[in-house]
């Protein structure tokens, strides 16, 4: 009997287990998920809880819910990865030999390393919306509050769910329209990048957007740290942002058991092939979803197309077969825009976020890079499309790859600032 | 941009489209066009940037700079003080930092 290890029971762990349940011979292979947290969290719901669009247990499951019955699920932090030895040590006790390993502990928010911003202030004025907690408590503060300055402020990229800063400034534009608050309240965009978002077409269709609200943008603001008591944020070349409320996104980092394993880069993602997946270090460890050093987004679509590469590669490997190149480094997303609309980028490796139809030509129904309702009722939607389609391991009837089919190239005619 | 000496290419944003085309010569030609004064300190980090494009391929970023080269954030704000990492790529001969997605 020999053993597939998977790191990670979330949204990448979870898919590649639920796929090879099917797909491994079951009297020749028995898969083991390990993970600390026996909740699965639907992470995308979480810009929605500050704003009361979700509650909190409407991005909650069990992940023994969630994962294939014939997938042993451990419930453990992981101690160390010895890849020398092919075993890895739990906290619990346990030692975890494998014959194949899949690295997907993905990634988390490190507040520790942005100087000042967990003493005065941290959690009281100061929030993130990357966990669940801290969507949930700056959704009580929003509740009670009558206006000010509202901070966003990203700090390092990369981060995963690069779009869900710039959601979180739309819909605070919309929820305080609606609460009839707009005027008593300023909403600035912090951002370490030279521009709206990291991509040139992208960033000047986002940019405008922001513009049109009336929300600031700061870029190229690289935090240095945070006075809570002054309620200022403070940048590396001397700029100052006051604010009454700061919604932070810190660093985002691997998990700290990868650093424990020196299997990890200086924000402890691990050096993945780009296009096999395969870890760059040893053979019989695959790599996916936000635990990568991969140089597209970390979005749980990126992690869906991997998710097919890794399948195949696994079953491949098994076989004795060489692995595929087929990751394209393929990421779409919607981005709520507010006001019931939203917009949808796809993109991969190769090419930036361009106009179109997504996923059929002309049809549609989605529209990239523009805004309207079908885009934000599909990204509503999509979390069935999550829980009952993506997480069983059913198909979608998307290409794997990026398509051009339906793009429309840049027109020079947006390039107006 | 033209530098008066080198007849180098260089990309819209200032960066030269040839790393390997890189002399010192033309760093401090890019450092006279920004504005630079070219130091000791300087000098740490643009061969610390080229050292790690010759090992990875990559400019390295701010983080990479502040952690492995001995010079740290605040004094590369001073060294460079618009976007230190892009405008030591720059100075490096490198590509723009791929930086992130």
């Amino acid at each position: 009997m020999k053993t597939l290890l998977i790191l990670g029971g979330g949204t990448a762990g979870t898919m590649v287990a639920n796929k090879l349940a099917k797909k491994l011979d079951a009297d020749h292979w028995r898969i083991t998920v390990v993970d600390k947290d026996e909740t699965h969290y639907y992470q995308p719901g979480f810009i929605y809880v500050p704003f009361g669009v979700y509650q909190p247990e409407d991005t909650m499951r069990p992940k023994r819910r969630v994962i294939n019955k014939r997938v042993d699920i451990i419930f453990s932090g992981i101690e160390v990865i010895e890849p020398e030895a092919g075993r890895v040590r739990l906290e619990n006790g346990q030692n975890m030999a494998y014959d194949i390993l899949v690295i997907a502990t993905g990634c988390e928010i490190r507040p520790d390393q942005i100087q000042g911003l967990t003493n005065a202030g941290w959690k009281e004025n100061i929030f993130d919306f990357y966990t669940l907690e801290g969507s949930a408590a700056l959704n009580t503060f929003m509740e009670k509050f009558e206006g000010g300055r509202v901070v966003l402020n990203v700090a390092e990229m990369p981060i995963k769910c690069p779009v869900a800063p710039l959601e979180f400034v739309f819909l605070a534009d919309w929820y305080f329209t609606r609460r009839g608050l707009r005027d008593k309240v300023d909403i600035t965009y912090a951002t370490p990048l030279p521009g709206a978002f990291t991509k040139p077409v992208a960033s000047q269709t986002l940019g405008h957007m922001l513009k049109d609200r009336g929300i600031d943008l700061a870029p190229d603001f690289v935090v240095s740290e945070v006075d809570g008591n002054k309620q200022v944020m403070k940048s590396w070349d001397g700029r100052e942002i006051p604010y009454d409320l700061l919604v932070t996104i810190p660093t985002n980092m691997g998990v700290r058991a990868i650093e424990r394993s020196g299997m990890g880069d200086d924000l402890n993602f691990i050096p993945t092939d780009p296009k096999t997946l395969q870890s760059k270090t040893y053979e019989n460890i695959w790599v996916l979803g936000d635990a990568t050093n991969l140089p597209t987004s970390k979005a749980g679509s990126v992690a869906h197309f991997e998710h097919e590469v890794v399948v195949e590669n696994i079953l491949r490997q098994v076989k004795g077969l060489s692995p595929k190149p087929a990751f394209d480094g393929h990421a779409n997303c919607f981005i709520e825009t507010g006001f019931n609309k939203g917009l949808m980028i796809d993109f991969n490796y190769e090419v930036e976020p361009l106009e179109g139809t997504y996923p059929i030509p002309l049809v549609g129904p989605f529209s990239l890079l523009k805004e309207t309702q079908i885009n934000h009722l599909g990204k509503l939607s999509f979390r069935w499309i999550y829980w009952n389609i993506l997480m069983p391991g059913h198909h979608l009837p998307v290409t794997n790859e990026m398509s051009m089919v339906g793009k429309r190239k840049f027109v020079p005619s947006l390039a107006q600032n | 941009m033209v530098l008066t000496k080198s007849a180098v290419e260089f990309t819209a944003e200032g960066f030269m489209t040839d790393p390997k085309a890189w002399t010192p010569e033309i760093a401090e030609e890019i450092a006279a066009n920004e504005g630079i004064q070219l130091t000791d300190r300087h000098w740490v980090v643009i061969n610390f940037a080229r050292a790690e494009y010759e090992a990875t391929g990559e400019a390295p970023t701010l983080r990479r700079i502040t952690k492995a080269s001995g010079v740290e954030t605040k004094e590369m704000y001073s060294l460079f003080p618009t976007g230190p990492a892009k405008l030591a790529a720059k100075l490096a001969g490198l590509a723009k930092p791929t930086g992130c997605i």
